[in-house]
């Protein structure tokens, strides 16, 4: 190996003077890289000089919110990160959690809001091709993907309406065009409409993927000497400063104008990248590999170096780059797509080549690992950048944010019931053709679902399940939140989240496992926000706590605000659950006429905080419902010991819509719908019972010759049973004693064409 | 039955062709790399899904030159079975194997679901195993499976029986309701004259358990290993044999002379001389 040879690829263009001395750094300059003076004087102290404009830029991205997580860093080490299943928790590319059989997951999430609110398609693309590189870089297959998008409102006549049909149009065909070319099955979701997601849509991408326990690799640049290779497409000017700027900043109406920050995404290319990387570190001759992701070159070096305890020296002029002219900052903080930084055993370098040659890639030889923790940047020999790697990575600077609690919160829940004019028969068939209830059809229709021949259950169920390849065992995911409710009550509803993705994966028989979490939330400097998003952080330590679910990676968007303000308090929990034999597996709908139906949970008492009282009113008041913890967990434990002796026929969470919805859900799932006789508890017939949305709540079915046996073990696990009735005649009629009637087929067109009526019609 | 899945860098469906095969017939296939230029000892090939080379162009329109070309087309002008699907269909119409084109559905946006389709020929090599008319489910997941083809190939599709599979509605008819892509005449799969050559827009390789959805798909296999290890037992190598040396599905018009067994309308002169080489 001749670690002075020309750059291996591509073409390399003439280089740009380095403009080092030619910028003098001001505080102007200063400001615009949105640091502080006071950040700036850290700079200072800790180079022991002033920083050249190159390394202003870099520390600029390093301690940016996006990458240094100033504004959260202290708050987030209050969450559970270990346990017994934990491989690998926060501060990797990804998390790792072993699920058996030999088998281990590695899952993140990961936010592509400002992105995407600025170029729908691309920045929906890009947001789903860095998850999945976060994954295959720790030796991990990618066998799943999951999103969690919001938006304005669709409707007719609601503001905005045309352009947030044209961003939900644009991001799920972002979504399903990069995963599908990539070939991995989207198999789960969940999308929202909301006024405050009007001007920014949330885009949160789930990355799930498989490798065998001992496979693990981590980003890491250790064993001085080792080569480090730039690997996959060329380096572009596409993309600078769009984390420090872009995504680290607020929208405003001049934010299409950082369009060109928006990178685009080619599919093709990270297939081979997948591919090629996948089988340099199945042949052992990987030592870490990194995406370069936000902040490109400057953070994976870094990072990588950091988590190593190592220094890192690469030299830019052998970075095979896209365009000629470029300049060792643009070179650094460059965010062009599908790039991957990866450290080679010094011995195996020549397979790396060979193996990267085969995926028809392009690799340079950059650097090499060193052991003086300096993180060294030349132009053809000249130094760049010399700053210490712990300066960028370790020293970043953190806050914690002043506090208030807003005083909407004291307003909404003193606020009154509305008064609902709609009987509750059309109340029900109102709130099934809503935009936020109604079949989810049409988005996933639109993603692969099968690819890979692992997808047991796809979109639509409670949660989605993956078959473990070689084992009578699988895996489920689901990603939710109900950020009404954080809204309402940010501790509370940030808890209900985690409760009701736990949930979620217990009513399809699998037992939580961890989290990987997206926290979307406004700006961090309004002390409300932080208020927002120190409690939502307290409500998911809470909840992970008591469900054992740790959380293992995330991801933290702030920013998310618009003229109108910020949006709702987000906290996207993603959720890996397992399943010991995948012939347990408990099925969303009902499966047979004559089945009894049972609620599990207590009755729900109010209808504060639902989307009944949204959907029914365009209101958004009071609390968010109750959460008992203790309740949950039991309630959970039951349904899995059910599931795992064969006694439940079907189970499905009660969440959006309350009683009645889930009723009529479990009646659509399966390709005929099935019709419901039933009645409520103690003949209880009110919107509170009908449509509240209390949780740990689950509409369960089961043979009828099992049901006394499924309530005496309710009884005994102290979880609330109430019979509701029996599973009617495929379509036949759906009747909820003296408050619902109707023929089945009647409900399920109208939750079927919910979202076709608004995105499919001419014109 | 040794079958090879030819793996273009974008194939992704590559996976689900190795797994079918290997969960149906006991054997595990072998992937042959684009690069190659010889196929090996194979009795079948398999185009499978994916983007094969990216496909911004159009699907298919780059595979065609990669170098493992050539000896598909060899193979298949000789006689060799040669199955092509969704993305692997897409490029055998470029190698212009088989008749038509794949463009963008009539929706305009990719679909992925469990559809419905007929069986309209059980006299295949590559159906024998299932009843004609029989309607099975195979998940789609394509951009770009709207066939067309002119009205006269459309006509002889139809009359040689070649239009192998049709998309169908629940009530098992071809309407456009169960006509998930805009195709003509709801055409899901045709074979080439010779009946050697399958082009599927649907995923059989995806329909190989119940577990995942279907089991429909098995049967394709499973014709495919009747086919073979028939041929075996003939004097002819299986990769020259083009003729099944038994009947596996009912009515079989086939013969030396007609070796597709279900072509009404032989086309005796375009056969190539290979593919009748007993």
């Amino acid at each position: 190996m001749n670690r002075s040879a020309a750059p291996e690829t591509a073409a390399h263009h003439e280089l740009a003077p380095a403009p080092a001395q030619r910028f003098p750094v001001t505080p102007e300059l200063v400001e615009e890289h949105g640091l502080l003076p006071e950040e700036y004087a850290r700079i200072v102290e800790l180079l022991g000089r002033e920083p050249n404009f190159t390394e202003l830029g870099v520390f600029s991205v390093m301690w940016s919110e996006h990458c240094g997580y100033k504004n959260s860093r202290r708050l987030l080490k209050r969450l559970p990160t270990g346990g017994p299943h934990v491989l690998q928790g926060p501060g990797e590319n990804a998390g790792v959690v072993d699920v058996g059989g030999g088998w281990a997951v590695a899952m993140k999430i990961e936010s592509h809001n400002h992105p995407s609110a600025v170029e729908p398609y691309q920045g929906a693309a890009t947001g789903v091709g860095g998850i999945l590189r976060d994954v295959f870089t720790m030796g991990a297959r990618p066998i799943a993907v999951l999103d969690s998008l919001r938006f304005g409102p669709i409707e007719d006549g609601a503001p905005n309406a045309v352009r947030n049909r044209y961003l939900f149009e644009g991001v799920v065909r972002g979504v399903g065009d990069y995963g599908n070319c990539v070939g991995i099955p989207t198999v789960g979701g969940e999308t929202v409409f909301e006024p405050c997601y009007s001007g920014n849509p949330l885009v949160n991408a789930m990355a799930v993927g498989i490798l065998r326990r001992e496979a693990l690799v981590r980003g890491r640049a250790a064993g001085e000497g080792n080569p480090v290779f730039a690997v996959g497409a060329s380096t572009g000017r596409d993309g600078i400063h769009g984390c420090s700027l872009l995504a680290s900043a607020e929208l405003d109406e001049t934010s299409l104008a950082n369009r060109p920050t928006v990178q685009v995404g080619d599919p093709f290319t990270e297939k081979l990248l997948l591919e090629a990387t996948l089988e340099v570190i199945a042949a052992g001759a990987a030592v870490g590999v990194q995406d370069m992701g936000a902040a490109g070159l400057t953070s994976s070096s870094a990072e990588m170096a950091a988590r190593a305890g190592s220094g890192i020296e690469i030299d830019l002029a052998r970075v095979h780059l896209r365009e000629p002219g470029m300049t060792p900052y643009e070179i650094l903080l460059s965010e062009s797509q599908e790039r991957m930084l990866m450290v080679a055993h010094e011995e195996r370098a020549d397979e790396v080549r060979a193996i990267l040659a085969k995926w028809d890639l392009p690799c340079s030889e950059i650097g090499r690992v060193t052991s003086d923790g300096v993180w060294r940047v030349l132009l053809e020999g000249e130094p760049v950048c010399e700053i210490p790697v712990r300066a960028l990575v370790d020293e970043a600077p953190a806050y914690e944010r002043e506090t208030r609690e807003p005083p909407y919160l004291t307003a909404l829940r003193a606020a009154p019931a509305p008064v609902v004019s709609l009987s509750p028969d059309e109340a029900l068939l109102r709130l099934l053709a809503s935009p936020n209830v109604a079949s989810r059809r049409w988005v996933f229709r639109q993603y692969d679902q099968s690819v890979r021949g692992n997808t047991v259950a796809g979109p639509g169920g409670d949660a989605a399940i993956l078959r473990l390849p070689g084992t009578p065992g699988g895996i489920a995911l689901t990603v939710d939140c109900n950020a009404r409710h954080v809204y309402l009550n940010p501790r509370r509803g940030a808890a209900l989240a985690v409760a009701e993705a736990a949930r979620n994966l217990s009513c399809v028989g699998a037992r939580p496992l961890a989290v990987t979490d997206c926290l979307n939330f406004g700006n961090p400097y309004n002390p409300d926000v932080a208020y927002q998003f120190a409690e939502a952080v307290e409500g998911i330590r809470e909840a992970c706590l008591a469900l054992g679910t740790p959380v293992v990676s995330g991801n933290v968007s702030f920013y998310n605000e618009s003229p109108a303000g910020p949006i709702w308090p987000t906290p996207t929990i993603g959720m890996l659950g397992a399943l010991e034999r995948l012939e347990r597996r408990v099925a969303s709908g009902f499966q047979a006429e004559g089945d009894g139906v049972l609620l599990l949970g207590a009755d729900a008492t109010d209808t504060a905080g639902s989307e009944y009282e949204n959907a029914i009113c365009g209101v958004a008041r009071g609390d968010a419902p109750p959460l008992d913890l203790a309740l949950e967990k039991r309630l959970q434990d039951l349904l899995l010991a059910l599931a795992g002796e064969g006694l439940l026929g079907s189970a499905h969470d009660c969440s959006e819509g309350g009683l009645a919805v889930a009723l009529a859900e479990a009646c659509f799932a399966e390709e005929s719908a099935f019709g419901l006789e039933s009645a409520l508890p103690d003949g209880r017939a009110g919107a509170e019972a009908l449509f509240g949305e209390a949780p740990s709540r689950v509409v369960i079915s089961c043979n009828p010759a099992v049901a006394d046996e499924v309530a005496r073990r309710a009884g005994t696990a102290r979880v609330p049973c109430r019979r509701l009735g029996r599973v009617g005649a495929p379509g036949g009629r759906f009747r909820i004693e003296g408050v619902v009637d109707r023929p089945v087929e009647e409900l399920r067109e109208a939750w079927e064409s919910g979202l076709p009526r608004i995105m499919d019609r001419a014109g | 039955m040794k079958v090879g899945v030819v793996v273009f860098p974008g194939s992704n469906s590559d996976v689900d062709s190795l797994q079918a095969v290997e969960a149906v017939t006991g054997r595990a296939a072998r992937a042959i790399w684009h690069k190659e230029t010889s196929l090996g000892d194979v009795d079948v090939v398999i185009l499978p899904g994916g983007f094969a080379h990216g496909d911004y162009l159009r699907a298919g329109a780059i595979a065609r030159f990669s170098p493992i070309i050539p000896a598909v087309e060899r193979f298949a002008r000789d006689g060799g079975t040669v199955a092509g699907f969704c993305n692997g269909f897409q490029v055998l119409t470029e190698m212009h194997l088989l008749p038509g084109a794949l463009v963008r559905n009539a929706g305009l946006r990719f679909r992925s679901e469990l559809v419905r389709l007929r069986v309209e020929n059980a006299r295949t090599r590559f159906t024998s195993a299932y009843e004609e008319g029989e309607v099975v489910r195979f998940p789609i997941a394509h951009g770009e499976g709207n066939y067309v083809a002119s009205p006269e190939t459309l006509d002889r599709l139809e009359a040689d029986g070649r239009v192998v599979f049709r998309y169908v509605d629940a009530e098992g008819r071809a309407t456009p309701r169960g006509n998930p892509n805009g195709s003509a005449r709801n055409i899901a799969g045709i074979v080439n004259e010779e009946g050697n050559v399958l082009g599927l827009m649907p995923h059989p390789e995806r329909a190989w358990s119940r577990l995942i959805g279907s089991d429909d798909g098995r049967r394709l296999f499973e014709s495919l290993l009747a086919y073979c290890s028939e041929a075996a037992s003939s004097p002819t190598p299986a990769s020259l044999q083009a003729i099944p040396s038994s009947s596996a599905g009912g009515g079989l018009a086939r013969s030396p002379r007609n070796p597709s067994g279900s072509l009404r309308d032989p086309h005796a002169g375009r056969v190539h001389p290979g593919s009748a080489a007993s």
